[in-house]
Order: structure tokens, then sequence, then C-alpha cells
């Protein structure tokens, strides 16, 4: 089926195949504008590209160093920039592709979906405009699975479901994965990747930084091992609350982790912020987080974290 | 009837008792106690122990200051993450010493500032959040003036939240919501009013147990908290320790 839609130049773009690379469903795209006329420079194309994404569906432009890079070896790299090593952005399912052992996950609780409880004014839309974008029903994805062969409960949270945001069904999956790996004494291995609390829901998306809590409290005390691995970006009420409550937090490189957004500390203290201020090297010299590890190493790191805190059946 | 907005500024207004008052006229001997032990002394959050009605407490609140000169000290009561480890240090004492603990909270929000990030305000809360969960002792948290978002949950995970008439809960400012959401920051009004943030609808929502009545003169209010708060930590010590915090896990389950 032909589809139209909007690169980020404004330009009309024609879909016109789509083609499978191994698992994963990747949009082929033509410029049919540039069929008939070649840009003479980089003005008159619009000018160079520095931070959007140009994607054709064969080729990437890094949104860092601007390096052209071939959609399949992209791929390859699992969606790390070969030349300057930004981490994209992933799916939860081309994530759980990367790090899971072949065919071990198992989601749950799939069939969990938002409604707009308080009458918020444009949620609906929202939540049906986030349901095609990422083609998911909310912004977490829950399962067990084996990681190098161990058993872990996990979670991966979806950037591209209204990036993220936490509303209950998103507090729900989170608590029922932490009360399951409790019965089961899992350990859990969480991917966190938000811009907050769902102001939409109001003060139940609030709530659900208790609620999760409670979940964490309640399998840390029975002496199970938490994992949370922070991503690009990890911020407000998922900062303040299940993120940072890991017993090991790892992060992505160059991944931004507050609570506070960036804006918002500017206007408040009126003042430019530093260099590389939220980033994850940030929070390493800090203190705050464990370990950053680059996404090429995650399976291998998570899995020796796992092995070695296994718990043995006495 | 107040709209959300209305009740909004009454909340925020200028002379309403802030936590400070509640600990002045519902408490006796109250001992100030300061410092988190790592960093430093945050006005914005003050604790201490003091007596309710001869029953030795820890009493926690987010002051937001009187006059100028106090609220400036007091960083217009939004803490930084020391203030929050201060008060979980004074909870953590309340647990050794089998001392009840009473949170008042009134605050626009965590400070969003840089040394506040570079301390860690977001682990600073999430760590309350996980240790009030299961403190063994009582927790009662009320909410006085403005619930500013994850700032003010950080004092009230409780066995009990009740809310004063005309104070506010929300997640996020109703101008940082008009803001976002809108583009437009003059659009306080509606947001204020689709956030549902009023004593009322957190009756409503199941937020808090209890909406105290207010009157022009507090010293009704102060005594009514005073009866309601000997007589419910009572009730709440009665239930035993296992119990009570299986019930505090099942209040914040629901949601």
């Amino acid at each position: 089926m032909k589809k139209t839609e909007r690169n980020g130049t404004g330009r009309k773009r024609r879909l016109y195949s789509t083609a499978l690379y191994g698992k994963y469903r990747v949009v082929v795209t033509m410029n049919l504008m540039g069929l008939f006329k070649s840009p003479q420079n980089e003005l008159e194309s619009g000018g160079r590209k520095i931070s959007e994404v140009e994607n054709t569906g064969i080729h990437t432009t890094c949104p860092k160093c601007n390096a052209v890079i071939l959609e399949n070896d992209l791929w390859d790299n699992l969606k790390v920039c070969p030349s300057c090593s930004h981490h994209f952005r992933l799916s939860p399912r081309q994530r759980i592709g990367f790090l899971v052992d072949a065919d071990s996950f198992q989601e749950m609780d799939n069939d969990l979906t938002s409604r707009d409880i308080l009458d918020f004014p444009g949620y609906d839309a929202k939540l049906r405009n986030a349901r095609l974008a990422s083609r998911e029903k909310e912004g977490v994805i829950c399962g067990n699975c084996c990681i190098k062969g161990e058993t872990c409960a996990l979670f991966v949270m979806d950037p591209s479901f209204m990036m993220g945001s936490m509303g209950t069904v998103v507090g729900e999956k989170i608590t029922r994965l932490f009360e399951y790996a409790t019965e089961h004494g899992f350990p859990v291995v969480g991917y966190t990747v938000s811009g907050g609390a769902r102001m939409q829901e109001g003060i139940l998306s609030l709530m659900q930084m208790a609620k999760t809590s409670a979940a964490v409290k309640q399998h840390s005390d029975q002496g199970n091992l938490y994992i949370t691995v922070l991503t690009d970006p990890t911020t407000g009420g998922v900062t303040a609350s299940f993120a940072m409550e890991g017993d090991i937090i790892l992060s992505e490189p160059g991944a931004t982790i507050g609570f506070a957004g960036a804006r918002v500390i500017e206007q408040t203290i009126r003042k430019k912020l530093p260099e590389g201020f939220q980033k994850a090297e940030f929070l390493l010299e800090h203190g705050f987080i464990d370990k950053i590890v680059s996404r090429k190493r995650h399976r291998r790191v998570i899995g020796k974290l796992l092995s070695i805190h296994k718990r043995e059946v006495s | 009837m107040a709209t959300a907005y209305e009740k909004l500024q009454i909340a925020r207004g200028k002379g309403r008792p802030t936590s400070a008052m509640y600990i002045e006229n519902v408490f006796e001997d109250f001992i100030e106690l300061h410092g988190d032990r790592c960093f430093a002394d945050d006005a914005a959050i003050m604790g201490g122990i003091a007596r309710l009605d001869g029953m030795p407490v820890t009493v926690i609140g987010i002051e937001k200051g009187s006059d100028t000169k106090d609220k400036v000290r007091r960083n217009f009561g939004s803490p930084n993450p020391e203030g929050y480890r201060k008060a979980l240090r004074l909870m953590k004492q309340a647990e050794k010493f089998s001392r009840p603990v009473v949170c008042f909270i009134d605050t626009a929000g965590a400070f969003c500032g840089l040394g506040a990030e570079e301390r860690g305000q977001g682990q600073a809360i999430a760590e309350n959040l996980m240790e009030m969960m299961t403190l063994q002792v009582p927790v009662v948290s009320i909410l006085v003036g403005e619930g500013g978002s994850g700032g003010a949950l950080a004092l009230a995970v409780a066995d009990r939240v009740w809310i004063l008439e005309n104070a506010v809960y929300s997640v996020i400012s109703p101008e940082g919501c008009a803001s976002i959401l809108w583009k437009d920051a003059k659009k306080v009004k509606e947001a204020a009013e689709c956030l549902k943030i009023t004593a009322e609808d957190m009756k409503r929502l199941g937020i808090v147990e209890k909406v105290f009545e207010e009157d022009k003169d507090f010293t009704q209010v102060y005594e009514n908290m005073k009866a309601e708060l000997t007589q419910t930590i009572g009730e709440l010590r009665a239930i035993g320790m296992e119990e009570r915090l299986r019930q505090r896990y099942e209040r914040y389950r629901k949601f």
C-alpha cells in the first residue's frame, strides 16, 4: 500500500516498499524530488543537518558526528554509530532482540492498556498516536528471559510511546513484574527511558512512583538483585523512583539522566549549564551510577552480574 | 465553591500557616534537629522531636518561611537532596526509638538547580520512597499547602495521608503543565482544572483518607488535627507492625 509521510524537512515522501532485514522490518523510502533535481549544494538542500536524524531507510545520518551510516552497518553495530559511538535510541523489542538469549523472552501483561481516567483533554488522541508510533499498547514491555543462560525478569521502556512517560499502566506492569520476580526469587533487569510521570493522568501517575518503589523494596528485602540500565533520556519521576533504586545502576554512554529538565534548571537559576551536565559521565563522576557500559557489552556485563549473584539453593 | 485555580491561589497565599505553625501549635516541646550528616543542613525541611499529647513523636515539615529573609533562607520551601536525606535520617532515628512520624508538606516541588542535580535529587527522593514504605513505625503525612510532585511525595509515603480543604496535590505545577502541553503558560486555570489537584479530587481518587475543614482562624484546625493524630496514631500502633506495613503496601498498590 502506498503511503506518504512528511520527513524532517517538510517534504513529502512516498514509502514504496518495505523489506525485511533479519527479523526487523525496515521501511525503504525514496525521495521522488531527487529523481528530477539533485541539490547543487548544502544550502539548496536545506542546509547542513546538525541534530536531526535524516533517515532514508538505506542510510542514516548520525545526529552527533553527521557521519552517513548504511542502515545495515548500523544494525550490525547494535544501532551505535561506528565512527563516534553515539548510541541511537532503540525500541524495546529491538533491545530485547539484542540482549536476551534467542527465543528466551516470554512477554507478560501485554494486554494492559491505558484509558483516559481523568478526562484529560487530548489524552485519548495522544494515546492513539503513541500506539501508532510505537506499535505497542503501552510504554513498557515486561517479561522473563535468559541472558547468557541466566534467568531474569526484564522490563524495557519505550521512547516512542509518549517518551516512556509513566502512567498507571506502566507503573502497574513494572509493579507486577517485581511481584512476579519476588515470588520466584528472580533478579530483575530494567532498562529505563522516560520523560517522567505522565501528567495526563495527574496525581495517579505520581502514585506510580510510590507503587513501583514499594514493589522494588519488597523484592530487595528478599535478597533479590535488581540491575537498572539507564538509557537516553531517563528523567523526572522515573529517575526519582525505580531508575535510581537498583542494587547496580548501569548506563549507556552519553545518556541524559536527571530529575529536573535542563531547561527548567536554566530558567530557575538563570545561568547556562556546564557542558556535559546530566550526562551519564557527569553522574558517574558524582557517584550516582556504578558503571557506563557501551551497548555492545551489555549482554556480557549483565550476564556476568547475574551469574555472580546467582543464589545457591540451600 | 472555589475553582481549582482559586484553591491553588489560596494554597500559595500569603499569611497561610506554614509547616512551622502546625509544629508549634499541634505539638509540645519541639526540639529541632539539623543536618543530613553528609553534606549540609537544608532549611527548606525542618525536623525534630516533639510530644503529641505527651507521646514522643518525630515531626518533619517542608517549610516555606515566614518573612522574605526567612523565605530566602528556606529556599521558598523547595528542598535540596540534603533536605530529603535529613528527613530520612530523622525517620530512621524515629524507627530506632519507636517514635511515630508526622510529616507536613508544603512545597512547590523539589528544587531544580545545578547543585541539586549534582547531589542526586532523583536518588534522594527515590530512596525516601523506598525506605518510607517499610519504616517500622506509624507514619502520617499531611498536605497543608502546596503538594508539588515528587518533592512532596518524598515525604508522603505513609499509613495515612491527609489534606487541608484548600491545599493542593499535583504531579506537575499547573504552570509547568500548561507550558509543556499547550506551550502557553497563561492556560494555568485550564491546567489546574484538568490535573485534578484539589482536596476534593484527592478524596474522590482515594489519594487521601481525610480532608480537614478550614476556618479563618486556624486554632480549630490545630485542635482537630491534634485530636485526629492522637487517635489515629493510637489505632495504627494497635494494628501491629507487620499488618501495618502490609496495609501500607496495599495503600499504594491499589493505584
